[in-house]
């Protein structure tokens, strides 16, 4: 039996966050609904490029048949695709029968054939695609251009050459970055990585802080370790839960985008991606996390959860909201960029900027130095609530009050 | 034998206008098992969460071994809060490692404590059963399991016996006594009075946030009135009024139940028993707690005179 005089072994503080953060770990990893959540999200990441791929795959080309009647065409068929910018494949069918025939049965996405007045028309199965009808138009109007011309004497050719000349010199007086689409939707993946895993994880602290509560057994670990220890080892632990989501799933999503072809960026651009992504998802989940963890103290049952931190909530979703609908169409917004810097709505904004690209390094380096400044602000200010309201159940703490109470 | 001695002294607490404690004091002895009994609101609960560091006391301390009590020395006592805690979807055998590792346990002295302690409790098959799965009667054996896990060198229990059956009641008496063999303080709560009688080395009682009265059971007694039990078959109603100093507190059937003041005299009470014809039976009856605590209880003001032994 051990005695009152023997040396009362105080765990380190660290390792006591260290169990109570293994604790949250171990319970997590083998929570079936971590795991479901995990394999649909890595399932969605992969499916996509797969997805995109198949689309795009089929939709890039168009097969236009020429007959007899026009092939003398083909090259300003080509051209027109090309000013459409509708990649087009042209080839001569025999005869006009056989091509409507292959139409039909979708070998030809549309057939150009000369009428009885040397109109063109095209044959389609049922409809022309955008990309196509931009490109017979473009031809129309070539052939009616060139026909214009030459009635007023002059030579279509030549006239063609010079408008094909004419462009105007565009002097930036900053160097603009060239997005690419490719990495705007990498930006948006990404904000919805960071956006779900805020909001899940998120979340998990706030109901595990209140499962403590409800089930008192708050009472029995307040009686051997500091709040604080309680407080900071669920944040790590459950953000550590969700450190394994976010690489497991990012990479899963690179690795696949990389592997179908549908992502051609270097593979550095790809790992930059995923490390940016990282971290962001770490100084946003402590962020938040923390901000979640105090405020489920407040209250002592989980249907009160969703209420009480819906307040901080709202930063989440409104940056990624903002991002997802204004920078795909106007990545350099200059709101969004500013709104990026700012603490509670760069986790979200900042690494979709990141991985569309073209972020000032300065801009970068700032807004992980203020929220990494906020974190520790935060924990103080969450661990005061936290402490003042963990151990009062029944009605729901005031914010006031817990921040008042010594 | 440790040197572990609990002190409560001069604790007060108050919410708003209610007075839940005041100035209360007490000591729970190394190797003792104290029993704190006290009518619903008395300020038990409070004084336990005090003395466990999860309600701050608005003046007083709790002194450990003559030290003030801090989260190290806390981290040494084991404490079975009033609302029953444990996480309700985690495994028994897991949730107790962890908190005997919170305590401060290795993990292998940990499991070797808590495999020990689910044996001695008779819950060695339910070690992979989740909490909340458990009967009510087990998942308060856990409990205590919990308390004891990380070989506290004192025990805090708010009502350890409530809803328990009585072979659980038994196990958990063992196990409590057990503890108070190796020389630590224990310190329970409970309504079942009878229960702290038989049990306890001293009693504490307590009313509107103050102990009232606290010591053995026969320190309690010695200022308690005296009753005396007499069986007169032929005795007419009222026999025995007019007696200087005794009280007649009620009769069932042949049987009259009086009180004595200090001072009476019992003889010339059984001289009047023998006018009235036969005695069969003639006994002083000891007080039990439960006559104790009513009376301490429903004795106007704290200044009672009744044999207090105030802890100093």
């Amino acid at each position: 039996m051990s005695t009152g005089t023997n040396d009362l072994t105080e765990p380190g503080v660290w390792p006591t966050v260290g169990l109570v953060a293994s604790r949250e770990l171990s319970v997590r990893l083998r929570s079936k609904s971590t795991r479901i959540a995990t394999l649909v999200l890595m399932v969605i990441i992969i499916g996509l490029p797969v997805v995109l791929k198949l689309v795009t795959g089929s939709a890039s080309t168009e097969n236009v048949g020429l007959t007899g009647a026009t092939a003398s065409l083909g090259t300003a068929v080509q051209a027109s695709g090309q000013a459409a910018g509708q990649h087009l494949n042209v080839t001569t069918v025999s005869d006009q029968a056989r091509g409507e025939q292959q139409v039909r049965n979708g070998k030809l996405d549309a057939l150009l054939v000369a009428n009885g007045h040397g109109q063109l028309v095209a044959v389609v199965k049922k409809t022309a695609n955008k990309g196509l009808t931009s490109a017979f138009t473009v031809l129309a109007q070539q052939a009616v251009f060139s026909q214009q011309i030459t009635v007023l004497g002059g030579d279509p050719q030549r006239v063609r050459a010079a408008v094909n000349d004419a462009h105007i010199t565009v002097q930036s007086l900053e160097p603009a970055y060239k997005y690419q689409t490719q990495q705007l939707v990498l930006g948006l993946v990404a904000g919805v990585l960071i956006y779900l895993s805020l909001l899940v994880n998120g979340q998990l602290v706030a109901q595990g802080v209140v499962e403590e509560k409800s089930s008192r057994v708050v009472e029995l670990l307040l009686s051997a370790i500091r709040p604080w220890q309680l407080m900071v080892g669920k944040v790590l632990g459950i953000g550590t839960v969700g450190l394994i989501q976010m690489v497991v799933i990012g990479a899963a999503g690179i690795v696949t985008g990389l592997a179908t072809g549908v992502l051609t960026i270097s593979v550095s651009a790809a790992a930059s991606t995923l490390a940016w992504l990282v971290v962001w998802y770490l100084l946003g989940f402590f962020m938040y996390a923390t901000a979640f963890a105090g405020l489920g103290a407040l209250v002592s049952r989980q249907e009160e959860v969703s209420g009480v931190v819906t307040p901080a909530m709202i930063f989440v979703i409104a940056g990624y909201v903002l991002g997802a609908t204004v920078l795909p169409t106007n990545p350099a917004n200059p709101i969004i960029e500013t709104l990026s810097i700012i603490p509670v709505f760069a986790p979200t904004l900042m690494p979709m900027r990141l991985s569309m690209g073209g972020v000032p390094g300065w801009e970068a380096a700032l807004a992980v130095a203020l929220v990494l400044a906020t974190i520790p602000l935060l924990v103080w200010l969450a661990g005061r609530i936290y402490r003042n309201a963990v151990l009062r159940t029944g009605a729901r703490v005031r914010l006031s009050q817990a921040l008042r109470a010594a | 034998m440790t040197g572990g001695q609990l002190e409560i002294d001069t604790i007060s607490k108050r919410y708003g206008d209610v007075v839940a404690l005041r100035e209360m004091t007490f000591e729970v002895r190394a190797g003792e098992l104290f029993g704190f009994v006290g009518s619903n609101g008395a300020g038990k609960t409070t004084a336990m969460r005090i003395a466990m560091g999860v309600l701050a006391a608005d003046s007083g301390e709790v002194r450990w071994a003559g030290r003030p009590v801090d989260l190290r020395t806390r981290r040494r006592l084991g404490y079975m809060p009033e609302e029953r805690g444990l996480y309700p979807r985690m495994r028994v055998g897991e949730q107790l490692v962890y908190l005997a590792r919170l305590h401060g346990m290795s993990a292998a002295d940990a499991r070797r404590s808590v495999d020990a302690l689910l044996d001695r409790l008779g819950l060695t098959q339910r070690r992979d059963d989740i909490a909340q799965a458990l009967s009510l009667g087990n998942q308060q054996r856990v409990q205590l399991t919990a308390a004891l896990v990380h070989e506290p060198d004192g025990l805090i229990l708010d009502e350890p016996f409530s809803g328990l059956d009585p072979v659980a009641v038994d196990v958990m008496s063992e196990v409590l006594r057990d503890r108070c063999a190796d020389g630590i303080p224990v310190i329970f709560s409970s309504h079942q009075l009878d229960l702290v009688e038989r049990l306890c080395d001293r009693v504490g009682i307590v009313k509107d946030g103050q102990m009232v009265a606290c010591g053995s059971i026969d320190e309690l007694r010695s200022g308690a009135p005296e009753r005396l039990l007499v069986d007169a078959p032929a005795a007419p109603a009222g026999w025995a009024d007019g007696l200087p100093g005794v009280e007649v507190r009620g009769r069932d059937g042949t049987h009259t139940m009086l009180e004595l003041r200090p001072g009476a005299d019992d003889q010339q009470v059984l001289r009047a028993a023998l006018d009235t014809g036969p005695v069969r039976e003639f006994a002083r009856r000891r007080a039990t707690l439960t006559e104790l605590f009513r009376h301490v209880v429903s004795a106007d003001g704290a200044g009672s005179t009744h044999g207090k032994e105030m802890a100093a």
